[in-house]
């Protein structure tokens, strides 16, 4: 696809939940690789693309995956993530500093960004919130920002010292950078390997507490409230995080969180019969957890539902289970799995749209999220139908480690723009 | 149980996987095995030509001898491996080892290993049986086997039976394999120890959970005292290895709460007088040492089954 052609999707249900529009029935028209009004005389070389029962969505948009590069390209690189995010019907992606060496500096920001430039998705860089995410002193926000990062974790680690996440915040504000938190107490967690509960004495495996994660939780809301400075909680997934956001929502703590579709889909049943790729951290929880973040999503208490796609080859993953790596990939099953709440009528069409698209780019502040006039044509067409089975060989990621493989879907991305570019296609 | 029933399990990684059909069915074979060990020649053919490989990833002197000896009462060629000699300090992973091991194309692999799910991940890249010695704190199903044996012979039934097991049950394979295996066949397992030896949710494994060990102990048919690892008082999970003696061994006065005829039992080895005083371990009541012979009838029986024993059955 020529970039000044004029493209247009015809006959769509468009799902912009930014502009307050869900239309069946309806067209889009990209000129020069933007969404445009229609032209009043149509070029004679228009390409037209007939999407009737599929949705015209913005693209998606993951908050939160490791793209693995520079450090373990074995794994995943940035383009070969960017055009797993494209089969997926993702166009942006926001990725985590753990690499190695750890995105803390301009340096680093900025090698990342132009990796992606040619890349199948637009690649936003998270700096560090540490230096070498060692949680002892601050990296170069304000540098981090002007080579390209837009939002500032340690993900993969907690930061521990409840001061320098304070001093993170206020000084965050200063360069207009969100903060997010990943949220563990690490005496609590240290050694587990899955969730605290039934399945880990039956398996005779160290489990994490949920409170891990919730007295973390707590303290990152408390310390949003001390500085008046926004943070947001990365994969939620526990019951009492939730209760505990919901309720800091309430009385207008700047607080926004995500969780993945592995928390609202598997529950720590996944892991008997020592299966590590139902290994990540935070661990798979209970049916009572995973009902409690399905109605999170239902009620707003969650803003958006992101990946954190964690590639790992088999040297990672084929191993005994306590010394396995944590994390399963997840661009190519997201769609599918929040559709399912759809089928199942906990979610909207229109929500499930805010929670993949349209949260993540307000939360993040990029561009995106939205089907305007003049907005660059970063588009997915879903078709809500489509019956596929997720096969290994299917993956387009360098790894494999999911444990959705072999599972029948309905409903996947069927098309990706980004920036009027087609990136995946089988329509 | 008059219908042919057929053993049909290729690898024993835990009682979990057992009916209590399973379960009865290796304990008659284990009894009719356990003559074996008191003849003059203590040897039967039955496994001649047959290759079992002893793989221990963590120090064992009885549990890998009970094995050896099984073995070689049924004349495998047995062959030990263990981990200071073995590649896994040369960095070998554990599908090298398991790959490495299938080259040379043994019958059965018999692994003990520090971590939790080990045989499961080595039963994948293996066509041997694999039997699991122990695995992290998951499970031990021949200890379970010997345990339930034991308490047989000397109950003649195990439904309903009163089973008292004290001590650090989070921590305890053994504890994982004989709640399930007394639950199977119809025993009450009652548990008792420091809360911070209690695993969450135990109970949905079979077994209930007491307050105090007095509470385990009253009326029991067996009691049966956990080792305890001197490294836990280093975890903050018990103060000391004192106190702990004073609120949780077993001692005689303790064991007076259980019926008069109630057995005592410990999976050894024992740290005398911290989970068990000497006077109640070499008492009248305990069986022990019926433990340690039992073992190698048990052994002797997983071998029989798992190399398809019931199938071709040229006896011994």
């Amino acid at each position: 696809m020529n970039k000044m052609q004029t493209l247009l999707l015809k006959g769509g249900r468009l799902i912009d939940p930014a502009n307050n529009i869900d239309r069946e029935n309806s067209d889009i028209w990209i000129i020069d690789g933007s969404i445009a009004a229609p032209p009043d005389a149509p070029p004679a070389d228009t390409a037209i693309i007939d999407v009737t029962g599929k949705w015209i969505t913005p693209g998606l948009i993951d908050m939160h995956v490791h793209l693995r590069e520079p450090g373990e390209e074995y794994k995943e690189t940035i383009a070969s993530g960017a055009q797993a995010a494209a089969a997926g019907g993702f166009t942006g992606l926001a990725c985590m500093p753990n690499t190695s060496p750890v995105n803390d500096c301009a340096s680093m920001t900025r090698f990342i960004r132009e990796q992606a430039a040619l890349c199948d998705a637009r690649v936003y860089p998270v700096g560090s919130i540490s230096t070498a995410s060692e949680g002892k002193k601050l990296a170069e926000f304000g540098e981090m920002k002007a080579a390209g990062a837009v939002a500032l974790s340690d993900d993969g680690l907690p930061v521990l010292d409840s001061q320098l996440m304070r001093r993170a915040l206020e000084y965050s504000a200063s360069h207009a950078m969100l903060v997010i938190s990943h949220a563990e107490e690490s005496s609590l967690s240290r050694n587990g390997c899955m969730n605290e509960g039934a399945v880990s004495t039956r398996l005779g495996l160290k489990g994490i507490p949920a409170a891990a994660e919730s007295i973390m939780v707590y303290r990152e809301i408390a310390l949003a409230e001390l500085t008046g400075v926004p943070i947001h909680i990365a994969h939620v997934s526990t019951a009492e995080s939730v209760a505990l956001i919901r309720s800091a929502k309430e009385r207008g703590v700047q607080v926004t969180a995500e969780t993945a579709p592995h928390y609202f889909t598997l529950t720590d049943e996944a892991v008997l019969g020592y299966n590590t790729n139902a290994k990540m951290n935070p661990p798979l929880r209970s049916s009572r957890d995973r009902e409690a973040i399905r109605e999170a999503l239902a009620d707003a208490t969650l803003d958006a539902v992101a990946t954190d796609h964690a590639p790992h080859s088999i040297l990672e993953k084929e191993v005994e289970f306590s010394t396995a790596a944590n994390g399963i990939i997840g661009l190519e099953t997201a769609l599918p799995l929040t559709l399912a709440l759809v089928k199942e009528n906990i979610i909207t069409p229109t929500r499930l749209v805010e929670l993949l698209s349209s949260q993540p780019a307000a939360i993040l502040g990029v561009p995106g999220g939205s089907l305007a006039h003049g907005a660059a044509a970063d588009i997915t067409v879903i078709d809500p139908d489509r019956i596929f089975t997720y096969t290994e060989e299917s993956i387009v990621s360098t790894s494999k480690n999911s444990p959705f493989i072999g599972w029948n879907f309905e409903g996947k991305a069927v098309l990706t723009l980004l920036g009027g570019r087609i990136t995946h296609n089988e329509i | 149980m008059s219908r042919t029933y057929i053993f049909k399990h290729k690898h024993i990684l835990g009682i979990d996987q057992f009916s209590a059909e399973d379960i009865f069915h290796i304990l008659r074979t284990a009894q009719s095995f356990t003559e074996i060990s008191n003849r003059s020649i203590k040897k039967v053919p039955t496994l001649r030509g047959k290759t079992i490989i002893n793989l221990f990833f963590e120090p064992s002197t009885r549990t890998r001898l009970s094995f050896e000896i099984a073995a070689k009462r049924m004349s495998a060629d047995t062959f030990n491996i263990s981990a200071s000699t073995s590649s896994a300090t040369k960095g070998e992973s554990l599908i090298d080892t398991a790959r490495n091991l299938e080259a040379m194309n043994p019958d059965v692999i018999i692994m003990r290993h520090a971590f939790s799910g080990s045989p499961h991940l080595l039963k994948n890249h293996t066509t041997a049986s694999i039997i699991n010695a122990g695995d992290g704190t998951h499970e031990h199903p021949s200890q379970g086997l010997l345990d339930l044996l034991t308490v047989w012979q000397h109950k003649g039934q195990i439904e309903g039976l009163k089973v008292a097991i004290i001590g650090d049950i989070s921590h305890s394979r053994v504890a994982r394999s004989d709640i399930q295996g007394f639950t199977k066949l119809g025993a009450r397992v009652c548990l008792a120890g420091p809360a911070t030896f209690i695993p969450p949710k135990i109970e949905e494994l079979g077994a209930e959970v007491c307050a105090t060990p007095a509470e385990a102990v009253e009326d029991a048919d067996v009691v049966m005292a956990l080792r305890i690892q001197r490294e836990r008082q280093n975890d903050s999970l018990i103060p000391s290895l004192r106190e702990y003696a004073t609120f949780f061994g077993i001692n005689r006065q303790l064991l007076s709460r259980a019926k008069d005829d109630a057995l005592v039992m410990h999976p050894g080895p024992i740290n005398r007088g911290v989970e068990m005083s000497p006077d109640v371990a070499d008492g009248p009541q305990s069986v022990i040492l019926d433990q340690v012979a039992n073992g190698v009838a048990v052994r002797m029986a997983l071998f029989y089954l798992v190399m398809g024993g019931d199938k071709n059955s040229t006896g011994e």
